[in-house]
C-alpha cells in the first residue's frame, strides 16, 4: 500500500473580498493520500475542509502550492490529460436534492458522464446504466423517473451511481450523508464501503460527524481555520489525540451511553475567529487551554511526532 | 400533578395530495424539572407534536382532530387566542432549530428580547432593557451592552442560538420546548449550548422538551425519552431504559445503525433497510412493520396498543403480547456478542 495517489504541497486557497481583505480558506496544507485508503477530513464549519476538497478535485485552482495526482501536477496539464483526470477524480456532493438536475431523467443523469467521455454507446450504454443502478441498490426500472420522485437516501444513491459511471479512481465525498436521516446514513455508508472494495476506489471523506468519520476512515485529518492541526490513523487519533483542538473536538461528541455521560468534557470557550483576520502564530491559540507565549509569535511546525502521526503544536516541539 | 399532559393527540394536514396524518395518538407527560427528549426521523411527527402544544398548527390546513393538552391542569386546546397569548412566551416558550430565520433580521437583538418582557411583564422600557442585558450575559455572551444594539447578522450561529434561548427564558417559563436546538451547530458549540440548557434546568427547575435525532444528545441531557415513528409514539421510557433495555424493534434499529465512537472494531453498520412510511397512506398496521425484521401477520393488519414492559416503560409492539413468539431481545443479543 502506501503508494500515494494525491500529494499536496503547501496548498493555499485565498479568496479576495473587497479590495483589501482576503479570506484564507485553506492556508498551507501538505498531505499525502494513499492509494486504496479512505482519508477522513473533519473540522467545524468554516475550517476550509470543503474548499480543500474542491481544490484537490480540481474544481478550483490553488492560490499557492500544488496538488499532484499520481505524480502529475494537476494545475499544469495538457487539455487531453486534464480530460482524463477529470474522469478519474469525481465528487459526491452533500445535498443530493441540489446536485441532481430536476428536469433530467435518472438514466440521463447517470449517462451524462458516460457520453462526455465517450465510454459506451447504444446497447452497451443502456446496460451500463442498468448495471450502475443495481450496484447502488436501486431498481433498474427507475431510469425514466425524475429526481423528485425519490427520497433523500435514494437521491444520494443516484448521485453515487453518476459518480461511478465514469469509472473513477479517486472520489471526494463532501459530507455525503449529512443531509440524511440516521437510519439511512448507515445504508449509504455501507454502500460506500462496499463500492470502495469492489471498484478499487480511494476516498477523501469530508464530514463533521466524527463518529461516522471514524467508522469509515483509515486515516483522519483535523482542520481548523484553514490549517491541518493533526493527522493520524483513525484509532490512533481517537485513542491518543495530541493536539488540544482534537482533544476538545473529540470530548465534545455526545456519547450514546447514559452511564458515561457525566465525564470530564473540555468545553472550548468562544467561537472560531474569522478566516479574514486569523490570529498570529498558531490559529487555535485564542481558544486553546494550553496556549503559551510562543504560540502567538510563531506558527507551529507541521511534524511527525510518531510514525504516521502528524501534528502542528508547540507542545510537541 | 404533572406540568404538561398530552393525551391521545391527533394532528392532520390537508394538502392537495390528500390528508397527511402527521401525529396519531400521542400521549405523554412532562414533570416539573424534567427533560423529555423526543427522537425520530424527519416526518415522524416530532415537530408537529410540539407545535400543537404551542398552538402553532394553523387552520384550515392543519387540524387537531382530537386529544387534550393539559398545562398545569388547564386545557390549552379550549383557550381563546388571547388567553393562549398569556401562556405562550411566558409560561411555555420555544427555541427553534434555525436561528437565522427565527430572529427578525431588521430588529436589534436586544429589542427582540425586551419585546417579550414588555408584553408579558408590564415593566418600563428601562427595566426591560436592563433585564434584556442581564439575559444576554446569562446565556454567556460577552460585551452584553454592545451586543444589545446589534442585529442578528452580526452574530455567529451559536450566538444566535443563545439569543433565541435568552428570548425564550426572558419570562422564566416553566416549560421550554427546544426543537433541534443544536442540529445546525458544530460539536464544540453544541457542547456549549447543551451545557447552557443543563444549567437552566438545574438552577431554575425549568422543564424541557428536547427534540433531536442525535441519540448521543439524548443520552447526555434527557431524563425521559419518547421514540416516534410514522406519526406514532412507538416507545416511551427513561433514558437508562432506552439504552439498557430497549423494547421496540425500531429503537433497536436506531441503536444499531449509529457507529459508536468508543467501539474499537470496525464492524459493518447495521442499517434499517427500506425507507420511512408515506404519511399520505400510512400502513394499515404498525407503521414500522414493512421495515421490521420481526414483523408478524398481525403487524400488517392492526396497530399494536401500548404494552407496559416495565415501570414507566411502554412500547407499541406486538412482540410483547403473550401470544407472540419469544425472540432474543436486543440486550440479550448484545450480551452474547
Amino acid at each position: 500500500m502506501n503508494q500515494e495517489i494525491i500529494k499536496t504541497t503547501n496548498v493555499k486557497k485565498h479568496y479576495a473580498i473587497g479590495k483589501q481583505q482576503v479570506v484564507r480558506s485553506v492556508d498551507g496544507i501538505s498531505i499525502d493520500i494513499y492509494q486504496g485508503e479512505t482519508f477522513g477530513l473533519v473540522g467545524e464549519s468554516g475550517s476550509g475542509k470543503s474548499t480543500f476538497g474542491k481544490t484537490i478535485a480540481g474544481l478550483t485552482n490553488p492560490t499557492d502550492g500544488s496538488v499532484y495526482y499520481e505524480g502529475n501536477n494537476v494545475n499544469n496539464l495538457s487539455k487531453k490529460e486534464r480530460h482524463r483526470i477529470n474522469r478519474e477524480i469525481q465528487i459526491i456532493f452533500q445535498d443530493p436534492q441540489a446536485s441532481l438536475n430536476p428536469r433530467m431523467q435518472v438514466g440521463d443523469i447517470i449517462a451524462e458522464g458516460i457520453d462526455a467521455h465517450g465510454l459506451a454507446k447504444g446497447k452497451a450504454r443502456k446496460e451500463r446504466i442498468y448495471d450502475l443502478l443495481e450496484r447502488v441498490g436501486l431498481n433498474p426500472d427507475v431510469v425514466k423517473r425524475y429526481p423528485h420522485e425519490f427520497s433523500g437516501g435514494q437521491r444520494q444513491r443516484i448521485g453515487i451511481a453518476r459518480t461511478l459511471a465514469v469509472q473513477p479512481k479517486f472520489i471526494v465525498a463532501d459530507e455525503p450523508i449529512s443531509a440524511l436521516d440516521v437510519s439511512i446514513q448507515a445504508q449509504v455508508l455501507n454502500l460506500l464501503n462496499d463500492l470502495k472494495d469492489s471498484e478499487d476506489l480511494t476516498y477523501l471523506f469530508i464530514a463533521h460527524d466524527l463518529s461516522m468519520v471514524k467508522h469509515i476512515s483509515d486515516r483522519i485529518g483535523v482542520m481548523y481555520l484553514g490549517n491541518m492541526m493533526e493527522l493520524a490513523r483513525s484509532e490512533q487519533l481517537f485513542d491518543n489525540p495530541k493536539h488540544p483542538y482534537t482533544q476538545a473536538l473529540l470530548s465534545a461528541i455526545p456519547v450514546p451511553d447514559p452511564t458515561l455521560s457525566k465525564r470530564d468534557r473540555i468545553v472550548l470557550q468562544g467561537e472560531p475567529p474569522s478566516p479574514v483576520n486569523p490570529p498570529s502564530g498558531c490559529k487555535f491559540r485564542t481558544r486553546c487551554p494550553h496556549a503559551m507565549e510562543i504560540c502567538s509569535l510563531e506558527a507551529p511546525m507541521w511534524k511527525e511526532i510518531h510514525a504516521d502521526h502528524w501534528t502542528a503544536c508547540h507542545l510537541y516541539s | 400533578m404533572s406540568l404538561l399532559k398530552v393525551n391521545n393527540l391527533k394532528v392532520n394536514f390537508k394538502t392537495y395530495g390528500g390528508t397527511i396524518r402527521a401525529v396519531r395518538n400521542v400521549s405523554f407527560e412532562v414533570d416539573y424539572g424534567e427533560t423529555v427528549a423526543i427522537v425520530g426521523e424527519s416526518g415522524s411527527g416530532k415537530s408537529v407534536t410540539v407545535q400543537a402544544i404551542m398552538g402553532l398548527i394553523k387552520k384550515p390546513a392543519g387540524e387537531i382532530e382530537k386529544g387534550n393538552i393539559l398545562f398545569k391542569g388547564k386545557e390549552l386546546l379550549q383557550l381563546s387566542q388571547k388567553q393562549l397569548r398569556e401562556i405562550k412566551g411566558k409560561q411555555i416558550s420555544m427555541v427553534f432549530q434555525d436561528s437565522m430565520t427565527s430572529l427578525n433580521p431588521t430588529m436589534k437583538v436586544g429589542k427582540q428580547i425586551s419585546e417579550v418582557l414588555l408584553y408579558h411583564q408590564h415593566v418600563s422600557k428601562q427595566e426591560a432593557k436592563a433585564r434584556a442585558i442581564e439575559m444576554i450575559k446569562e446565556v454567556g455572551i460577552p460585551n452584553a451592552e454592545r451586543r444589545y444594539e446589534q442585529y442578528p447578522h452580526e452574530f455567529s450561529g451559536g450566538m444566535r442560538q443563545r439569543i433565541m434561548i435568552a428570548i425564550a427564558l426572558a419570562c422564566n417559563p416553566d416549560l421550554l420546548i427546544a426543537d433541534e436546538p443544536t442540529t445546525a451547530l458544530d460539536v464544540t458549540i453544541q457542547a456549549q449550548v447543551l451545557g447552557l440548557l443543563e444549567g437552566i434546568k438545574e438552577n431554575k427547575n425549568t422543564s424541557i422538551i428536547l427534540i433531536t435525532h442525535d441519540l448521543g444528545v439524548v443520552a447526555e441531557s434527557a431524563d425521559k425519552v419518547i421514540v416516534m415513528y410514522g406519526g406514532m409514539m412507538v416507545e416511551k421510557c427513561s433514558v437508562q431504559e432506552l439504552f439498557s433495555n430497549p423494547n421496540h424493534p425500531y429503537t433497536w434499529g436506531l441503536l444499531e445503525s449509529i457507529p459508536n465512537v468508543s467501539n474499537k472494531d470496525k464492524e459493518r453498520l447495521k442499517p434499517i433497510e427500506g425507507s420511512p412510511p408515506d404519511l399520505f397512506s400510512p400502513p394499515k398496521g404498525c407503521p414500522f412493520a414493512p421495515r421490521c425484521k420481526y414483523a408478524m401477520d398481525i403487524c400488517m393488519e392492526e396497530v399494536p396498543r401500548l404494552y407496559d414492559v416495565a415501570d414507566g416503560h411502554s412500547s407499541r409492539c406486538f412482540l410483547n403480547d403473550e401470544m407472540a413468539p419469544n425472540i432474543a431481545t436486543f440486550s440479550e443479543v448484545e450480551e452474547r456478542v
